[in-house]
């Protein structure tokens, strides 16, 4: 591993763009062209909301886009928001000119596999965030990759066109059954798990509630295929300082720890993470 | 211009620590702070053995606060030695060692084996935890307690001891006395006050642990307070902390009293704090044209504010 010191840099990063997509929703880019340039598929940043001191904290965002400037250097990144309380309402509002203070970038990237494998993100609403980084460093290595997208309702599903256009197979579901498959995605991919032949590789990248990451972990192991889980802890640092963001890890011992998902994660494999546990306290 | 700050046989380069429980164990920081700078830095709360500590949610953002439970997880002072020490003394940091106990004998062996160690530049006694069952604050909220566990290790050690006081008590100032009797060399305070958070629409309290620990700016008037109570009291050096962010802050503590101070919760929102804090201080030294920083401690005037307007 590098030297963090060269690569985790504090932004004042503007904003370039608000783009919209729904009420809850909206993608806000920044002008941090530091974090682009060192962002890894999967990686973080530690946002903060307000520069006053209320609210306090800064919030963990996986790096949604690196954006590149015409002549395709990184030039700044965006992130994924949901509004769900007091900093993710003020991040839905923000015009482009505001500043914000942005730190990384941060945490344990995936890990992108090489043909002849096949890659398959399994995304669950707001857990789309990791996957387009991912999938820009699987169309690169020219790995064949499918996203398996599920959400509540056909409205719910965003960004689509940023899969389609580097080459991703898509499959949707919806809960409503008012696009793709009626039910969890979880159905779709565990049918593809049936279909494909052992010989043939493939490994799974699951972002998303911890239900839908459980299910994804347990049929990953009925199908010995190889899955890595992205988690989102309630973190209050982000670089490993204040122990808030445990998830329970198995570790090379067999025994669970209470593990850092900021510097020991987010990215895990699947297969480490107690479910149980998580189940009943995440 | 001289910053520098004595603790018993201890001279720190600047008054700025990093607060323990908010720095890991310091090597986490040590490519984005360069550790050299810092006048110390407290290191996570070490019991005698690993400590899981409590499940998630252990924190939670209240107004210009948090509430935190984490419940002392920990690598154990051995694993600490072995692990994390080498590196920090590598980095050229000042460790403080923050060390907790379930009983009185625990204080003693932690003190006793990190003593033992090469780069240990002194003991902070952790007596005032909110989130942990045995031990900690139960010294920590009594007088005698408090003595006992001061002198117990005062007796193993020959490392600076300093006791970290609880806010949650009715006289800290009392507290301080006691440690000072007991041969403490400083005393820290404060650390968070016992606090709770509940969603309204689950009914539940919003920590694992029920209650927690409230840290950040929403303290620091009454941590100020307690500071300047103390200062009035006893003579040791004080270490005063709570909710600190900017320069200013840092010098609002050491006029009521702190001869240096930890920086802990700004520190997650801020891993660049320091070198914003120190900017501040040298400037506030330039512009006031003070040459020790030590020199302000204490030197709060209460003199016009304490006169009458009207004479009865």
């Amino acid at each position: 591993m590098p030297s963090r010191i060269d690569t985790v840099h504090d932004v004042d990063a503007a904003v370039t763009a608000n783009r919209r997509l729904s009420v809850d929703y909206n993608v806000l880019s920044l002008d941090a062209s530091e974090i682009a340039t060192a962002a890894r598929p999967g990686q973080f940043v530690m946002i903060r909301p307000s520069r006053s001191l209320d609210p306090l904290l800064r919030r963990p965002f996986s790096i949604f886009e690196v954006l590149r400037d015409s002549g395709g250097r990184p030039s700044g990144i965006s992130i994924f928001n949901k509004r769900a309380g007091v900093g993710t309402s003020l991040l839905s509002q923000l015009e482009p000119g505001a500043r914000l203070e942005c730190l990384g970038p941060l945490g344990r990237p995936f890990d992108p596999v090489d043909p002849p494998a096949e890659a398959w993100m399994i995304a669950g609403g707001v857990g789309l965030a990791p996957f387009v980084t991912l999938a820009e460093a699987l169309a690169a290595r020219h790995t064949a990759t499918t996203l398996f997208y599920g959400a509540r309702t056909a409205t719910d599903l965003y960004c689509i066109e940023l899969f389609d256009a580097l080459g991703v197979r898509i499959v949707l579901a919806t809960e409503d059954g008012t696009l793709g498959t009626h039910g969890r995605i979880t159905v779709p991919l565990e049918a593809a798990l049936h279909r494909r032949p052992l010989g043939q590789p493939v490994k799974l990248y699951a972002c998303g509630p911890t239900p839908m990451m459980r299910a994804c972990a347990i049929l990953a192991a009925e199908h010995g295929r190889a899955c890595d889980v992205s988690l989102e802890q309630v973190m209050g640092c982000g670089l490993g300082g204040c122990y808030s963001c445990v998830a329970p890890i198995r570790r090379d011992d067999g025994r669970a720890h209470h593990t850092r998902t900021c510097i020991d994660g987010p990215v895990f494999d699947a297969q480490r993470v107690v479910w149980d546990v998580m189940a009943e306290h995440g | 211009m001289d910053l520098r700050v004595r603790i018993g046989g201890l001279t720190l380069a600047n008054p700025l620590i990093a607060a323990s429980g908010c720095f890991g164990y310091g090597v986490e920081y040590a490519d984005v702070v360069d550790l050299r700078t810092l006048g110390g830095v407290a290191v996570k709360g070490l019991f005698l053995n690993e400590r899981e500590g409590h499940v998630p949610p252990r924190i939670v953002e209240t107004p210009s606060g948090m509430l935190n439970a984490i419940g002392l997880q920990g690598i154990g002072v051995r694993r600490f030695i072995s692990e994390q020490l080498p590196e920090l003394r590598r980095r050229g940091a000042v460790v403080i060692v923050n060390i907790c106990g379930t009983t009185l004998d625990e204080y003693v062996e932690v003190a006793r084996i990190l003593s033992d160690a090469e780069g240990v530049a002194a003991l902070e006694l952790n007596i005032s935890c909110p989130n942990i069952k045995e031990g900690g604050i139960t010294f920590g909220c009594s007088l005698t307690g408090t003595h006992d566990v001061v002198s117990a290790v005062r007796r193993v050690t020959r490392l600076p001891v300093i006791p970290k006081l609880t806010p949650n008590v009715t006289d800290v100032a009392s507290f301080a006395r006691a440690a000072e009797e007991a041969g403490a060399d400083a005393i820290s305070l404060v650390n968070t006050f016992l606090a709770m958070a509940i969603d309204v629409h689950s009914r539940r309290p919003k920590l694992s642990n029920i209650v927690g620990g409230l840290s950040g700016p929403a303290i620091r008037p009454i941590a100020v307070r307690m500071v300047y109570e103390c200062r009035r009291t006893v003579k040791l050096p004080i270490v005063g902390m709570g909710g600190i962010a900017t320069a200013e802050d840092v010098l609002e503590f050491m006029i009521a009293g702190a001869n240096a101070v930890q920086i802990g919760t700004m520190n997650f929102v801020d891993p660049f704090i320091w070198r914003k804090l120190m900017e501040g201080l040298t400037s506030y030294m330039q512009a006031h044209k003070i040459s020790r920083l030590q020199d302000i401690v204490g030197t709060v005037d209460t003199t016009a504010r304490e006169k009458a307007w009207i004479s009865s």
